[in-house]
């Protein structure tokens, strides 16, 4: 039996009950994985359940800093008998399944090609603890102190989580250091420590936080000037208005008056949520929801009537695998085309496609500017990966003189020196008319706003000219936001190569791994990651200029692909689509074996 | 189509204390149907707004869809209007509250709009009391789409196609008072001297003000056998109480004697006064009027006038704690929370 190595590199998986107080203990293991200055990404496998059923937490461990999903586990630690099957399964041979050896492992769990670690973790609990819903949690803690020994975690720094986590409960810290010490001694007094797989301090994270997309959205609407928020729960989008309120409440309450910079309301349903959200932002105010694909579906009519009557609306999307209410817990990107073109007749809207937790937040807060800016919805598309799981991710960075873009609003005294003021007269000739909010002046400005037909007056109407007119000129406002939206990001100057890859949001860390494993075996790729929708020239040229293309996208159906066909007039043989959609995160693994069973390096095989 | 009506003003109209014409409080021409109730509902709107001394411009409408929603485009032209989805008026009114708390927001909705398609927006907005005017203008059918019964067509009630209602109406003032709204009201089109005080009070209460207004459709629902025609609203309607809204600066002259007269003083020391045509009811007293509307009911009279009003009312942003500048006029040095706070931020993350 040979036993698999990997310093910093390793894949490590624990296998839960849902709702037994596991999670707290596994974030603690990743931050202090993080705080030893290792990239690591842990990953949520949760099921659609408060409690009984089986959860999987899957952490990365990786200096070289690739974040994405790796296929195999190396070692799990399994401390829920219910999942015994898969969890032997899963590990790579070499590798080691840590369990609870409280009460004998059946020998159907044995195989001759892994290692086998028993910790009895129920067992010393019981013998420490008297309560039975402490022996619960700190069953959690006492594998997380054999661990330290086993990976050679520093044990000054879990302590130093724990004294952190409870400053507020000084007399929760001894039982906790009791805890670990157990699953430590334990550990270090059975086997021998630490194993092939290992951690050493390392300098691979810098200045980085570890921080969800979620949470960093949220923070991200704080900083961007939000003060309205409405909102429905759903899973994955709960914990960004959470965030918001969380940040709000501590950075956006009044000293002196003790009173409120925002508002939040937890809405009926979603259409309410973005009701709400057109009602302030029609009254100058910046407004968000957050929701999830089956949201969008139902808020839908009032974003046609935020496209055509041109309304700004920040729209968060945290997609999730459906279709209908599909896998609610599970990850894809599969909304593109149903928010890309949300509402019924024609309407498009744009798209910021986040692909690390420092662009949520600063995405977030570009989507006010450009939601007030275009005074149409703007929806951030990201994904349950990137919102729910904790990533390595750049600092937030907002600057303190940075001004909100409002767009084209005119005050009292626009209006008092305006001589006659239509809400849909293109003055600028760049598409975007100049707005007024409700209360401005006594007798300018003041408009009737519509999702019928109206003229440039806004003065309702059936002339089918003057419909047509408006629609084109929203027409003309797509292509001017085309330079404002963000650019698409390049990883090579200039084309390098016949073929190029394009991906976008949480496609972007195994897409990335990915180019580099190929290399190793001769395959080249340029590579461009798309930020945003409407696309803009460059999109068009990188397409254009190389023979095929990957379109790396985590749907069944080529979403992006079909957008980008749709769009840019693009030969659908041009683009070769790269599809993982079974609810887990892309891996690189996968990209790079689908690349390479692809038409274009099969043929060259044959050649 | 809408028509803007002629510019020209007369230079001696009068005015009220703003030096604002009744003229300066119309929209643009009617293109309801000749002697629709809506239209006189209108009527009573501006000159509620007129005697109130509002400037329009501190007023916003918002609508959802159908006739009824038709309406704001014909009052208050100097005001910014909303006509916004079927059904969804309420959420936009939230939004628009919670931006700007200083306007006043006059919701028009039908009882398709709202005991139907908008039922769920109209019981959370209530819920939340929202601080608005809630109006809805009820005919008992859906008049754009040729006159099929809406929810609130009476139990019995023939429509225009012969054809008798099978099911119970829904009670939109019963059901507003049981789901904790804090002023619930009943009009009828035709009955200006009491819409008028009606709505004035309606805009005066911080907190959700429901005034259902049985607003005849003479198109589809004014024949015989309909419940909501004018004839038939005339020779059923029993008011609660004579009303009168007194603005806080006016002193109270008459007084009607024990027992029957009640003065509610609302928030701002102005005060409702009401002339009650039954000593048993207290309008303050939820069960009272509840009860009240049940027993009118089970008499087949439509009652109307104000059902019930909570005078300690609290509106949404007192419930709230938000600021009491409106949100809509902060910017960066107020909601930027600056570079410092995120660097902790930063370091919370670490």
């Amino acid at each position: 039996m040979g036993q698999a190595s990997g310093v910093n590199d390793f894949v490590i998986r624990f296998a839960n009950v849902n709702g037994s107080g596991s999670a707290s203990a596994n974030d603690m293991f990743a931050k202090a994985i993080f705080r030893m200055g290792i990239p690591v990404s842990p990953k949520n496998i949760f099921p659609s359940n408060i409690q009984g059923l089986p959860t999987w937490y899957e952490v990365r461990v990786n200096d070289k800093g690739y974040l994405g999903r790796r296929e195999g586990v190396d070692i799990i630690v399994s401390v829920n008998p219910q999942s015994f099957d898969k969890d032997t399964e899963i590990v790579k041979q070499g590798g080691y399944f840590i369990y609870d050896n409280s009460k004998p492992l059946h020998d159907q769990y044995r195989r001759e090609d892994i290692n086998y670690i028993g910790i009895p973790m129920i067992k010393l609990a019981m013998e420490h603890y008297t309560n039975p819903r402490q022996q619960q949690l700190f069953k959690n803690i006492i594998y997380v102190g054999a661990l330290s020994e086993l990976l050679g975690i520093e044990m000054e720094v879990i302590k130093g989580i724990i004294a952190e986590q409870f400053q507020k409960k000084p007399k929760l810290i001894p039982p906790n250091e009791l805890a670990l010490d157990l699953g430590a001694n334990y550990a270090r007094e059975n086997y021998d420590c630490p194993l092939e797989f290992r951690l050493e301090r390392s300098n691979g994270v810098g200045d980085s936080i570890l921080i969800d997309g979620n949470t960093a959205g949220g923070i991200g609407a704080v900083f961007g000037g939000a003060t309205v928020a409405s909102w429905y729960p759903i899973t994955p989008s709960t914990s960004f208005v959470g965030a918001f309120e969380e940040f709000a409440n501590k950075l956006r309450v009044d000293k002196d008056t003790d009173r409120k910079n925002f508002a939040i309301i937890q809405a009926e349903d979603e259409l309410a949520a973005v009701g709400m959200v057109l009602g302030a932002t029609w009254n100058g105010a910046r407004a968000f929801t957050a929701t999830s694909g089956p949201g969008v579906s139902l808020m839908s009519e009032f974003l046609g009537l935020a496209y055509f009557a041109e309304i700004p609306v920040t729209l968060v999307n945290v997609q999730r695998a459906g279709p209908s209410t599909g896998m609610p817990t599970r990850t894809q990107q599969a909304d593109i085309l149903s928010s890309a073109y949300a509402s019924h007749g024609d309407t498009r809207h744009i798209l910021l496609f986040p692909n690390t937790p420092e662009e949520c937040f600063r995405f977030t807060a570009q989507a006010l500017d450009l939601a007030d800016r275009f005074q149409t919805p703007v929806i951030l598309m990201t994904d349950l990966d990137l919102g729910m799981n904790k990533h390595v991710s750049p600092p937030l960075d907002f600057s303190e003189d940075q001004k909100y873009d409002i767009g084209k609003v005119l005050d009292a005294e626009a209006l008092e020196n305006t001589e006659e003021y239509g809400r849909y007269v293109d003055v600028d000739d760049d598409g975007i008319c100049y707005r007024t909010l409700p209360g401005t002046h006594p007798t300018k400005g003041a408009f009737f706003t519509r999702g019928t037909a109206r003229d440039e007056m806004a003065r309702y109407t059936e002339d089918g000219a003057a419909y047509k007119r408006v629609v084109d000129r929203l027409m003309k406002k797509w292509e001017t936001a085309k330079s404002y939206v963000p650019e698409p990001e390049l990883f090579q100057e200039g084309n390098k190569n016949d073929n190029g890859v394009i991906f976008f949001g949480t496609t972007t860390y195994a897409a990335m791994e990915a180019s580099e494993m190929m290399k190793e075996v001769g395959i080249e790729l340029d590579m461009m990651r798309i930020a945003a929708f409407p696309f803009n020239e460059t999109v068009d040229e990188f397409i254009k200029s190389h023979d095929k293309v990957f379109v790396v996208e985590q749907n069944r159906d080529a979403q992006f692909r079909s957008l980008l066909i749709n769009e840019l007039e693009i030969n659908p043989n041009k683009l070769i689509p790269i599809l993982n959609y079974d609810g887990m995160p892309i891996t690189a693994d996968k990209i790079k074996q689908l690349i390479e069973e692809s038409e274009v390096f099969a043929q060259e095989t044959q050649n | 189509m809408s028509f803007v009506k002629p510019v020209f003003r007369h230079p001696e109209l009068p005015t009220n204390e703003i030096g604002y014409a009744q003229a300066d409080y119309e929209g643009a021409i009617s293109t309801l149907c000749a002697g629709c109730g809506h239209d006189s509902i209108s009527a009573s709107i501006m000159e509620a707004c007129f005697e109130m001394n509002i400037e329009p411009h501190k007023i916003a409408k918002v609508s959802g869809i159908g006739c009824s929603s038709k309406a704001p485009t014909y009052f208050l032209s100097n005001s910014h209007g909303f006509n916004s989805v079927h059904g969804r008026m309420p959420s936009v009114v939230t939004g628009a509250y919670l931006a700007n708390r200083d306007l006043i927001y006059l919701g028009v909705s039908g009882d398709g709009d709202t005991a139907s398609i908008g039922m769920g927006q109209f019981v959370h907005a209530i819920r939340r009391n929202l601080n608005m005017v809630y109006i809805v203008m009820n005919n008992g059918c859906y008049g754009l789409t040729k006159g099929q019964d809406s929810a609130t067509q009476d139990l019995g009630a023939v429509n225009k196609a012969g054809v008798e209602n099978q099911f119970h109406a829904i009670d939109l003032t019963a059901l507003a008072m049981e789901q904790g709204a804090t002023f619930v009201a009943r009009s009828f089109s035709g009955d200006k001297n009491q819409l008028v005080p009606l709505l004035k009070s309606a805009m005066k209460h911080p907190g959700f003000a429901f005034i259902d207004v049985i607003s005849p459709c003479v198109t589809f629902n004014n024949h015989n056998g309909s419940k909501k025609s004018y004839q038939f609203t005339r020779d059923h309607i029993e008011a609660t109480a004579s009303i009168d809204f007194v603005p806080e600066r006016d002193e109270i002259k008459v007084d009607y004697g024990a027992g029957l007269s009640v003065h509610v003083e609302l928030h701002d020391g102005s005060v409702i006064q009401l002339q009650k045509l039954d000593s048993d009811w207290d309008p303050t007293d939820r069960s009272s009027s509840v009860r009240h509307l049940h027993t009118s009911k089970a008499e087949g009279k439509i009652l109307t006038g104000l059902l019930y009003i909570d005078p300690k009312s609290q509106e949404l942003h007192e419930l709230q704690q938000t600021s009491t500048t409106p949100l809509n006029t902060m910017r960066e040095d107020i909601l930027n929370p600056g570079e410092e706070a995120l660097a902790s931020i930063n370091q919370s993350f670490r």
